[in-house]
């Protein structure tokens, strides 16, 4: 009588957590709230999140994205998570947060409270169509290039294992490029203050919804591998998709953007002392960490 | 330990037991030919490579499913042994002309587990909706229990040790072609024009017998 939803993979182990959470929304309360917006008729007045155009019209990444993908991509998919989201914050505690933040609180170190999905989901397609631009692949430059070079070998390296990442990803999920500023190799651990050699560029694998947020990272670039991102261009040709995506969509000038900003916040949270030894080890124990061993989060090294 | 049942094939690509285009209008030939020709395929043919060579080789799929579960920390084999299983579980899940109501022993046993064939179909529809990303979702028997279950990516009742009776496959690629993003329409044709009682029956009739020997 029972629905019993199944998942291959063993509860997550907890030791105890400072709850990383707390330390998040320091920081990212500065970012800009969305504003109520009057719901029609009912003279209630609630904050929903809008949906927003992708930064070029829906067929302008022909021949390499079609026009029919981004309708029912950005047009049916991306719009019922806003929908969907919207209407289960409404009304609640989640109700006047900004998106980046119900996708933390919402997390719940891996344990995820229902808004979950649809915020993650919303968060991660806005971020997808803004990685992606007409015109786009070629070759990174600068700063990007630099750290490219330097914590992957060569861009043909980085390459390569993004692309690998991105194919062997089962089921569905996104890959990303992301800048961690995290000293442990553990994610969701409570942060000791980093090293400039702690801080580098890193490949990521999500399953679902998952994004590297939740870890604390910055997200630089990402690609889509759930099948209704390519199944109406490529079908099964994953690896297709993923060759196309590289070569004539991504925009280095915003993964660079995204950089410097990531970069930016990571030395102000050092000058503001987010991170104090006394916060993390108020008995002088060892740091407090939480494994998420029920995510399978490869970190493509 | 659960028996496989019908789907004993070691590695082999069963075409279904119609036609490519024999579901048309409700599941196209267009879709059968990616879904079974390609995904299906690759997952066959992905397989065999893998056991190549190694004490997997030559085993039957059904072993090799629950060696490589390895109880949740899945082994590489994994995906593509359960994915090649639950595909031909799937395409004999379904037939032309299908849907409707059964009936006999099973329609006795889905009104006395879950009150009325309404309320089953009810609770399947709402697994198979509510799978988030990829997976599967179950009539499963166990205890001489009919239950209804929803599995991510490659997963299936036979590592859980059920029987499996029938599924239904919403990965998107199962109705991405046919129907785009409107998954609970996909899964009402699934329900009303495709799936095949008489096979769901048969699973049913050979996992009493299966449970009974083994009990």
């Amino acid at each position: 009588m029972m629905t019993v939803a199944v998942t291959a993979i063993s509860s997550p182990l907890l030791l105890h957590s400072q709850g990383p959470n707390r330390q998040l929304l320091q920081w990212k309360r500065n970012e800009k709230r969305r504003l109520p917006t009057k719901v029609a008729g009912s003279g209630v007045i609630t904050a929903g999140f809008e949906l927003k155009p992708p930064p070029y019209s829906l067929d302008a990444l022909e021949p390499h994205m079609s026009r029919e993908t981004l309708d029912y991509h950005w047009g049916k998919h991306y719009r019922t998570y806003i929908e969907n989201l919207n209407k289960q914050i409404v009304g609640t505690d989640l109700d006047a947060l900004s998106l980046e933040e119900v996708v933390l609180l919402s997390y719940n170190r891996g344990n995820m409270l229902p808004a979950f999905n649809n915020a993650a989901q919303a968060w991660n397609h806005e971020f997808f169509w803004e990685s992606i631009q007409p015109g786009g692949g070629g070759k990174p430059t600068g700063e990007l290039l630099r750290l490219i070079e330097r914590d992957f070998g060569s861009f043909e390296e980085f390459l390569e294992r993004f692309k690998s990442a991105a194919a062997s990803n089962f089921g569905s999920g996104w890959t990303w490029l992301a800048y961690k500023a995290n000293r442990l190799e553990v994610a969701n651990a409570v942060n000791p203050l980093p090293k400039e050699e702690d801080k580098k560029l890193v490949i990521v694998k999500t399953p679902n919804a998952v994004n590297p947020l939740v870890w604390d990272y910055s997200p630089l670039l990402t690609i889509d591998t759930w099948e209704h991102a390519y199944y109406l261009d490529f079908e099964n040709r994953r690896a297709e998709y993923i060759n196309t995506f590289m070569e004539k969509l991504v925009s280095w000038e915003t993964v660079n953007t995204r950089l410097e900003a990531a970069m930016v916040r990571a030395t102000q949270r050092e000058q503001e002392g987010t991170y104090t030894e006394e916060e993390a080890n108020p008995d002088d124990e060892e740091p407090e960490v939480y494994l998420d061993s029920d995510i399978d989060v490869s970190e493509v090294d | 330990m659960a028996a496989s049942i019908a789907v004993t094939a070691n590695y082999v690509l069963q075409p279904p037991p119609y036609a490519l285009d024999a579901l048309e209008p409700h599941m196209s030939k267009q879709t059968l030919e990616f879904h079974w020709g390609k995904h299906h395929r690759a997952y066959v043919d992905n397989l065999k490579k893998q056991v190549l060579g190694t004490d997997l080789e030559g085993k039957p799929l059904d072993h090799i499913i629950n060696k490589t579960y390895n109880n949740g920390d899945l082994l590489p084999a994994f995906n593509n042994a359960a994915q090649a299983w639950n595909h031909e579980f799937f395409w004999e899940s379904m037939k032309p002309n299908g849907g409707g109501k059964p009936s006999g022993e099973l329609l006795a046993l889905l009104e006395r587990d879950f009150t009325s064939y309404e309320k089953f179909y009810e609770e399947f529809n709402a697994a198979a909706a509510t799978q988030f990303g990829a997976g599967w979702a179950w009539l499963a028997y166990a205890n001489d229990k009919l239950k209804v279950v929803k599995t991510p990516n490659a997963v299936n009742p036979l590592v859980l040790g059920s029987f499996p009776l029938l599924t239904i496959d919403v990965w998107e690629h199962a109705y991405y072609l046919d129907f785009q993003n409107r998954r609970p329409d996909y899964i009402k044709t699934f329900m009303n024009n495709l799936v095949s009682w008489e096979a769901v029956s048969a699973r049913l009739e050979a996992a009493k017998v299966a449970s009974s020997s083994s009990a």
